[in-house]
C-alpha cells in the first residue's frame, strides 16, 4: 500500500517537535516539508544567546541535514508556499515544487510587526525575529568595535523580545536605548511595580529607557541609512540600528487564502484541526479556544497533541496557562497567569527594598490565579504549579508569599522546597519535563547533571531550571551529589581547576595517568577536556622534565596549524612586532603559488595567514618559509600568539620611544611558552596607542617618562579595556615585569581561561601587589619562567621538517588481500 | 557490521604500531576516507572519518576510551558502533579491523562487480 503523504508548510520549532514525536512512534507518512528560510531547524529561543554572544548558530541547531536524511523527510529550504489547492489536496511554492497531500499541517508561524513609521525601509532598520536579524545586529556591533566611536542602537518595544535584544546589543558594545508606548516595561507579564524593578535595573546597566514615549518617524542621515528616532514629543534619539521589537503576528495569509477560516489566527478545534477536513494547524500561527500562543511550552504540547492526532491516537488539546522567564543574564524574573486587578481578586504582595526582591501574588476565590516575582524567583515553579492544578490555598495564606521552603516551619533548605512538589510538577517548561520524569532518570543511576540532561533533555533548551534540576539531584541523592559549588574540571572528575593544579603539586604527580589514579577519575583515559587541562597543568608544573603528552593536545597543537571547517588548515609564520621585509613577502608569495593556497590573509596580530593548505603540504610549505627564517608564529597555540607594534620614534612624529623595538624584544622573550589560554600583547609608542595596547592581554603604553605596562584586557567574546600594572622607565625592567605577570598567570590560570577573567577570580590588586609591590615574589616568577623558557624555545615547524611526529601528517597506504578476495565472480 | 563475510574486501595496512595508542591515522580506500583509531588499551577501530555533525575530521579527534571527539564542535562518537553519544543524533559507519600477528586488516564492502572483477584477477 501507498504510504500516505504529509505535508508540512514551516520548519520552525513547533513542527520540529511534532516531527521528533511521529519519529518516536513509528509514524507511516511520507514527510515533507517546505521551510521558507534557507536552513535546517533551529532553536530560535537560544537567539539571545546567539545575540549576545554565548553561543554561535551551530550551537543552536535542533535538526541537521543529516536528520532529515536519516529519517527519510524531503526538506525543501528556501521554498515558501504560495498556493494550497484544497480541491485538489496539492501545494505549490515559489521555486515551482508542488506536492500532494493526504494530510497537511500549517505551521507558519507568525511575523514580527512592523510599525507604519515613515522611514522604516532605511537600512539599519530591523526586526527580532530570525536569524537574519541577530546576524545583521552583530555586524553592526562588530562594526561598532572596529571603529573608534562606539555606535548606538535603539530597540523599539521594552517586551521581552525588546529587551532580550537590549540585553544582547548591550553585551556587544554599543550604546542602547528601549523606547515602550506604555510606562510598564513588560507590562504584558509585569505589574507597574515589577516593571518598575526591571527599568531601573536595565538604566543601572546603561541602557537608556524611556517609557510612555510614542515613536513618530525613523530619519534619514542622508544616505538612506537610519540617523536616529523620533519621538511623538519632538526629541530625536540618536541611533545607527533601530530594532523594532513591538510584537507578532500570526501568519494566516496563505491559509486565509485557501479558504480556511481564520480570525486572529488560524482556527483549529481541540484536536488541532482547521475548518477543513485533513488540515491541522499548529505553532504560533493556531488560535485555539480565542488564545494564540507566542511561548514555546504550549506549542509543543500542541506539537504532541497534533502528532498522536495524525497517527490515530486521539488526544485533545486544553488550552495552556503560560509561564514566562526573563532570558537576561543577571536578571531574574517570573510571571504567570493573570494578575490585572479586578473587583474579586485579592492580592499579597513581599517586597524587600534592600535586596531588590518584589513578589506579588494575585488570588481568586483562594486559588492562585496569577505570579509575578522579581528578584528572586525560585518558588515560581511551585506557585505555577499550584495556579495550574488550582489548589485551594486558604490554609496556607499566612505564610504563602514566603514561598514553598517556609511551609511546615522547616528549615528554609531549598533542596526540601524541591522534595515537596508533587511528582506532575513542571521544571523544564522548555521541554515539559515533569519533577517525577526527572527522579525517575535519577533512580535509573543519571546522578549528575549532564546525565539527567542526556535522558530527559531537563535543562537542555534554556537552562534557566539548571538550579531546580541540581536541586532535585541533591534531594535524591544526598550528600553524594555536590551541586557543583566548585565547577569540576569535566564530568570525569568531581575536582575543580584549582584542586587538581593544587594536588598536581602537594603529591607531586608527574604524569596523566598517575593524576587519574590518585585522584579516581571516573573515566579510565579521561576526555577531550580534562586531558588538555592536565596536560597543561603537568607541562607548567615540570618545564624540564615532563614529557608532553601528545595524544592530550587539541589538533592544532599536534599539526602546529589551525584546523579549517573543511579539515584543511590555514598557517601562520610570526613576524617579529608585526615588521617584515621583502623577503618574507617575497617567499610567502613564492610559496602560495607552488602549493595553490587560495586565501591570503592580513590578520588583526599583524601578520600574514595563508588558510586551505591541505594537510599532507604542511611539512613542505613550512619547509620552504623555513628556508627565508620564518618560524611558526603559534596562530594555534594556548600560548603567546603575537606582539602588535606601531612605529614609535623611528618614525612617527608623536612616538616617545622605540615601540616597534621593544614589542621584537618581548616577542623574541616570550615566544614558545605555553599559557592557559592564548596570549596577545600589544606596544604603543604613544598614548595615542594606535596598536591597541589597551584591549590586550598585556600591552604597553610608552609615555616620554618610560613605559606604562597595561594587562586584563579583552577584545572578542567580552570587551575590556586593560587595568594598569604599574609604571616602569626601562626596557628591561619591563620585560622582566611582563615576564613575571605571565607566570603568575600560567601558574594560577585555569585552562582555557583568558588573564582578564583569571585577574578579575583573583583580584587585580592581588596581582598589582605581588608583582610591583613584592620585588621578591617578581624575582622568583621571573627566575621560574626563565627556566621553563630554556627548554620552550624550540620551533616547531624545524622540528617537523626534519621528520617528528611525521605520521601525524602521512596516510596509511592500503593493499588489497588477494588471498582473501571473496568471490570468483570473473567470467 | 552486519555485512557478511563474502561481500568483504580486505586490505593490509601495515603493523598496527604504525598508529599511536590513543591516536589515530587516515587510509583512503574507493575514494571514501576511513579513520584508523587505537584505544589507550590497545584496541583498534575503523569508522568513517566523516563526523555525522558537520563532516569534521573525526581522526584528528582526542581519542578516549572507545570514543573520539569531534575537532570541529567537541560531538563524541563511539569507535564501537559509530553513534554519537549523549543528547547528539547521528551515526557513521564503522568498518571490521583484524590484527594477525602485527598487521592490522581492514574490512571493506564491495560495491559492485566490476570491482570484484578486478580485485580477483
Amino acid at each position: 500500500m501507498k504510504k500516505q503523504s504529509l505535508v508540512v508548510i514551516g520548519n520552525g520549532m513547533a513542527p520540529g517537535r511534532m516531527l521528533e514525536h511521529l519519529i518516536e512512534q513509528n509514524h507511516a507518512f511520507d514527510i515533507t516539508i517546505f521551510n521558507a528560510e534557507p536552513r535546517v531547524n533551529y532553536n530560535r529561543l537560544m537567539l539571545s544567546y546567539v545575540l549576545d554572544g554565548n553561543k554561535s548558530y551551530e550551537d543552536i541547531i535542533t535538526h541537521t541535514d543529516e536528520w532529515y536524511q536519516q529519517n527519510a523527510i524531503t526538506l525543501h529550504k528556501s521554498a515558501p508556499v504560495t498556493d494550497i489547492d484544497t480541491d485538489n489536496k496539492t501545494v505549490c511554492s515559489s521555486n515551482g515544487v508542488s506536492c500532494d497531500y493526504d494530510k497537511l499541517v500549517i505551521a507558519t508561524g507568525s511575523s514580527p510587526f512592523v510599525l507604519p513609521l515613515p522611514g522604516k525601509n532605511l537600512d539599519g532598520v530591523l526586526t527580532y525575529r530570525d536569524l537574519d536579524d541577530v546576524e545583521t545586529m552583530l555586524s553592526v556591533a562588530s562594526e561598532s568595535r572596529e571603529q573608534s566611536k562606539t555606535l548606538r542602537a535603539v530597540v523599539i518595544g521594552g517586551g521581552l523580545l525588546g529587551l532580550e535584544a537590549a540585553a544582547g546589543l548591550l553585551n556587544q558594545g554599543m550604546l542602547v536605548s528601549v523606547l515602550h508606548l506604555v510606562d510598564t516595561l513588560m507590562e504584558k507579564q509585569l505589574d507597574p511595580s515589577a516593571g518598575w524593578l526591571l527599568a531601573e535595573e536595565f538604566t543601572r546597566r546603561g541602557v537608556d529607557v524611556y517609557t510612555g514615549v510614542q515613536s513618530e518617524a525613523i530619519t534619514d542621515n542622508g544616505n538612506g541609512a537610519v540617523a536616529g528616532v523620533q519621538l511623538a514629543d519632538g526629541r530625536i534619539i540618536d541611533a545607527d540600528l533601530v530594532v523594532m521589537a513591538v510584537g507578532i503576528r500570526p501568519s494566516t495569509a496563505l491559509a486565509q487564502q485557501a479558504g480556511i477560516n481564520v480570525e486572529r489566527g488560524i482556527v483549529v478545534d481541540d484536536h488541532m484541526q482547521t475548518s477543513l477536513a485533513d488540515i491541522y494547524a499548529l505553532g504560533e500561527c493556531a488560535q485555539h479556544n480565542g488564545d494564540v500562543y507566542g511561548l514555546v511550552a504550549p506549542l509543543y504540547v500542541m506539537a504532541k497533541v497534533l502528532a498522536d492526532n495524525l497517527i490515530g491516537q486521539p488526544s485533545t488539546y486544553a488550552g495552556s496557562i503560560t509561564a514566562t522567564r526573563l532570558k537576561v543574564d543577571g536578571v531574574s524574573l517570573y510571571s504567570a497567569g493573570d494578575f490585572s486587578d479586578s473587583p474579586d481578586s485579592e492580592e499579597i504582595v513581599l517586597r524587600d527594598a534592600s535586596a531588590g526582591i518584589y513578589k506579588r501574588l494575585v488570588l481568586k476565590d483562594n486559588k492562585i490565579a496569577g505570579a509575578v516575582l522579581y528578584g528572586e524567583t525560585s518558588d515560581g515553579p511551585w506557585f505555577f504549579d499550584m495556579l495550574k492544578r488550582g489548589v485551594d490555598i486558604s490554609d496556607l495564606r499566612d505564610t504563602l508569599i514566603f514561598g514553598q521552603s517556609f511551609q511546615g516551619g522547616s528549615a528554609l533548605n531549598p533542596s526540601e522546597a524541591v522534595a515537596a512538589l508533587p511528582d506532575n510538577a513542571e521544571i523544564c517548561g522548555c521541554n515539559g519535563i515533569c519533577k517525577g520524569t526527572i527522579v525517575a532518570a535519577i533512580d535509573n543511576g543519571s546522578t549528575t547533571l549532564d546525565g539527567v540532561r542526556a535522558v530527559t533533555k531537563a535543562s537542555s533548551s534554556c537552562g534557566t531550571c539548571t538550579g531546580l534540576v541540581e536541586q532535585i539531584l541533591t534531594f535524591k541523592l544526598g550528600s553524594e551529589y555536590q551541586p557543583a559549588a566548585v565547577t569540576p574540571v569535566c564530568p570525569c572528575t568531581d575536582y575543580g581547576h584549582d584542586d587538581v593544579r593544587r594536588l598536581i603539586r602537594l603529591k607531586s604527580l608527574r604524569s596523566i595517568p598517575e593524576v587519574m589514579q590518585q585522584l579516581q577519575w571516573k573515566t579510565s583515559c579521561g576526555c577531550a577536556k580534562c586531558r588538555p587541562a592536565l596536560n597543561y597543568y603537568l607541562v607548567c608544573e615540570y618545564p624540564s622534565d615532563y614529557k608532553d603528552d601528545y595524544q592530550s593536545r587539541f589538533i592544532n597543537e599536534r599539526a602546529h596549524a589551525n584546523i579549517q571547517k573543511d579539515g584543511t588548515y590555514s598557517i601562520v609564520p610570526r613576524m617579529w612586532g608585526g615588521e617584515t621585509s621583502s623577503l618574507q613577502l617575497r617567499t610567502i608569495a613564492d610559496v602560495v603559488d607552488k602549493y595553490n593556497i587560495p586565501t591570503v590573509k592580513v590578520t588583526g596580530g599583524q601578520r600574514i595567514d595563508m588558510l586551505g593548505i591541505q594537510k599532507e603540504d604542511l611539512i613542505h610549505v613550512w619547509r620552504d618559509l623555513g628556508k627565508a627564517g620564518f618560524v611558526s608564529g603559534h596562530a594555534y597555540a594556548k600560548g603567546l600568539r603575537t606582539v602588535k607594534t606601531c612605529v614609535g620614534t623611528d618614525w612617527c612624529r608623536f612616538g616617545t620611544q622605540d615601540s616597534t623595538g621593544l614589542g621584537i624584544k618581548i616577542e623574541k622573550f616570550m615566544w614558545g611558552s605555553w599559557t592557559p589560554a592564548k596570549v596577545k600583547m600589544a606596544v604603543s609608542g604613544c598614548p595615542r596607542n594606535c596598536a591597541e595596547a589597551t584591549c590586550k592581554d598585556v600591552g604597553v603604553i610608552c609615555v616620554d617618562s618610560g613605559y606604562e605596562i597595561h594587562f586584563a584586557g579583552a577584545a572578542g567574546l567580552d570587551i575590556k579595556g586593560t587595568e594598569v600594572l604599574g609604571h616602569s622607565d626601562n626596557e628591561d625592567e619591563v620585560i622582566e615585569i611582563i615576564a613575571a605577570l605571565l607566570q603568575m598567570y600560567r601558574e594560577q590560570g585555569h585552562y582555557l581561561e583568558r588573564i582578564y577573567k583569571w585577574a578579575r577570580r583573583v583580584g587585580f590588586d592581588e596581582v598589582k601587589a605581588q608583582i610591583m609591590e613584592d620585588t621578591d615574589k617578581r624575582e622568583e616568577y621571573f627566575n621560574r619562567f626563565m627556566q621553563s623558557q630554556k627548554v620552550a624555545q624550540i620551533d616547531p615547524w624545524a622540528e617537523r621538517v626534519s621528520g617528528t611526529h611525521d605520521h601525524e601528517f602521512n596516510n596509511i597506504t592500503p593493499l588489497p588481500v588477494k588471498s582473501e578476495a571473496p568471490l570468483r565472480l570473473v567470467q | 557490521m552486519s555485512m557478511s563475510e563474502q561481500s568483504v574486501q580486505w586490505y593490509e595496512l601495515g603493523p598496527v604500531s604504525s598508529i599511536p595508542l590513543r591516536g589515530s591515522r587516515r587510509v583512503v580506500i574507493n575514494d571514501q576516507t576511513i579513520g584508523l583509531f587505537r584505544t589507550a588499551t590497545d584496541k583498534v577501530f575503523a569508522i568513517d572519518d566523516q563526523c555525522p555533525h558537520k563532516k569534521g575530521p573525526l581522526s584528528e579527534g582526542i581519542v578516549h576510551d572507545n570514543c573520539v571527539t569531534c575537532p570541529l564542535h567537541n560531538w563524541v562518537i563511539s569507535l564501537e558502533d559509530g553513534k554519537a553519544q549523549g543528547a547528539d543524533e547521528g551515526c557513521v559507519n564503522t568498518y571490521p579491523v583484524k590484527i594477525e600477528g602485527e598487521q592490522l586488516r581492514i574490512g571493506v564492502a564491495l560495491c559492485n562487480k566490476q570491482e570484484l572483477a578486478t580485485v580477483g584477477d
